[in-house]
């Protein structure tokens, strides 16, 4: 029982990083039908700036709001110009389609590039801000730690957080105005292209938040996300890609999934068990746990 | 006439890669008037009112409104010019209730700038919105279908709370875009009052394939074909014109 219960600890903390990263997905999937597969790159830069700055000062909540910040600017810059730029000079047929994704994938290479000319290619380390030794009592050990707890609070305070702002300010209306129909977020005075650029910050940031956790006590490297990425990718598509909460619910699908095989099935099937999680749901519900029941309009 | 026009289209022309959407069409709205553009189908009635509301760029032509020129709006300065407009296609949010779908139509009334209102959670702001959105329901007479979630609502309500929507803005002009549309006889007849009614209030220029409501709240009428105004003035004398008649004969012969 407490071997089931630590394993299922183990897969909320992963599932938690998961969700952060399918979140930062569906944001910009919902404003401009993109899959940003740079988002890795993103936020690999983004956590080298936490490593920099955690070399600097020592003080781990520094280089967290440093990545942030980066983060979201980012985003911003990458929808600002690379989006609109490539939106403006192709509007349709299947070029539109596969253009955009084309274009993130390059600009996933040449992030990666520019963090290894930046920092190098060899691994490089930060440590993580509490203990990551596991809690014991008596003599059983639980392989949980301070760490994996600030993990969970760490992604439950982004998700509130979320959720407030598209729940109860004007901004997250717009946001979801935009997102749903953007004609009629246009007649009625939102700025969509504004709009747009504030989801790829948002989504910046959390990819960013993502980054910085999965991290500490591990080998930084400019392709040390890559995974992250994809398990990100599934856990958006298991939500339904169109559901900031499908891509929550997603994320720990998945973490408590792969954490479960993992310990009753054998390591040898960590990475091919995300896509044994991801087909058996889309077998099941092959829009994804939390599709929507009726498509866009717009 | 004394007072200039509201709002004032003159030689408009819209092409789609040589094709000629609209050619020199001009229309006049003045205050507490309804206005009405008909046509049969593929005259341009839609693209006249996408180049009025910005998702068209017009290749030539002039826009006025109070009597001033001003550059054609795009879609997003529309309801901060007084001017708002519904589409054929409703588009209400299912997952959110008739309430915030209509509070989505009431953006220029919340002052504070994005970002600050990402921050500080401006309760005054809101509140104004809930108050103005309240209101519009009630003009639509759709008050107390304010807590529903859209995807429950028959039809016909769905075209009420949309044209709540539109007037949450309180717009001096109105663009309807086929409020008619797939609504049966019972559900006309109520559109025609609430039009009547919004009159009073606003300027309107309507886009409708019933001729009868056309006919009903219509002070005058633009009768486009090919692109082209065949025909405009009081609803009586158009109806008449036989430019019009041969217009409509020929689209229904066909």
């Amino acid at each position: 029982m407490l071997a089931f219960i630590s394993t299922l600890l183990i897969g909320i903390t992963v599932g938690a990083i998961y969700s952060l990263m399918a979140l930062s997905l569906v944001l910009v999937w919902r404003s401009t039908r993109v899959i940003n597969f740079a988002q890795a790159g993103q936020a690999i830069f983004s956590t080298y700036v936490a490593y920099e700055v955690i070399q600097r000062t020592g003080n781990f909540i520094l280089g967290m709001a440093a990545a942030v910040v980066v983060g979201a600017l980012l985003g911003a810059l990458v929808e600002v110009l690379l989006m609109r730029t490539l939106f403006k000079r192709i509007h349709s047929g299947a070029v539109a389609a596969v253009a955009p994704v084309i274009a993130t994938l390059g600009l996933l290479g040449v992030i990666r590039a520019s963090v290894g000319l930046i920092w190098g290619n060899d691994g490089h380390r930060f440590d993580a801000p509490v203990s990551t030794q596991a809690f014991s009592m008596g003599n059983t050990v639980i392989p949980f730690s301070r760490f994996n707890l600030l993990v969970i609070a760490t992604a439950a305070l982004v998700m509130i957080v979320f959720t407030v702002i598209f729940q109860k300010t004007s901004l997250g209306l717009s946001l979801r105005a935009s997102a749903f129909a953007p004609e009629i977020a246009r007649l009625s005075g939102i700025r969509v292209g504004s709009i747009r650029t504030i989801g790829w910050a948002f989504a910046g940031a959390t990819g960013a938040v993502a980054g910085v956790l999965i991290s500490p006590n591990d080998s930084l490297t400019p392709n040390s996300l890559d995974l992250l990425l994809i398990f990100g990718f599934v856990s958006a598509v298991i939500g339904g890609l169109d559901s900031l909460i499908g891509a929550v619910v997603g994320g720990l699908v998945l973490g408590i999934g792969k954490a479960l095989i993992l310990a009753y099935l054998g390591s040898s099937l960590d990475y091919p068990t995300a896509f044994v999680v991801l087909a058996i749901v889309l077998i099941v519900r092959p829009g994804g746990i939390f599709s929507m029941k009726r498509g866009r309009n717009a | 006439m004394s007072t200039p026009a509201m709002l004032s289209v003159q030689k408009l022309s819209v092409d789609f890669g040589g094709l000629h959407a609209l050619k020199d069409v001009y229309l006049e709205l003045n205050h507490h008037e309804v206005v009405g553009v008909i046509g049969p189908n593929g005259a341009g009635k839609t693209t006249f009112f996408n180049a009025l509301s910005g998702f068209v760029t017009p290749t030539a032509g002039t826009f006025s409104l109070h009597g001033e020129p001003h550059k054609w709006p795009r879609p997003d300065q529309l309801t901060s010019l007084g001017i708002s407009r519904t589409l054929q296609g409703v588009g209400l949010f299912p997952d959110l209730t008739v309430l915030e779908n209509v509070m989505v139509g009431a953006q220029k009334f919340a002052k504070t700038g994005l970002i600050s209102s990402a921050f500080g959670f401006t309760n005054k702001d809101e509140e104004l919105l809930r108050e103005k959105a309240r209101i519009a329901l009630e003009r639509v007479y759709a008050g107390g279908l304010a807590n529903r979630r859209a995807d429950t609502l028959a039809y016909p309500d769905t075209k009420r709370v949309a044209i709540a929507r539109a007037l949450v803005s309180e717009p001096q002009i109105l663009l309807l875009d086929e409020p008619a549309g797939g609504l049966g006889s019972q559900d006309i007849a109520w559109m025609n009052s609430l039009i009547h009614n919004l009159k009073s209030t606003c300027s309107i220029i309507l886009v409708e394939h019933h001729m009868d409501v056309v006919m009903s709240v219509c002070d005058r009428i633009y009768v486009l074909n090919f692109g082209e105004v065949i025909s405009s003035g009081p609803s009586d004398v158009v109806r008449r014109d036989p430019a019009v008649i041969a217009a409509y004969l020929g689209a229904e012969a066909v």
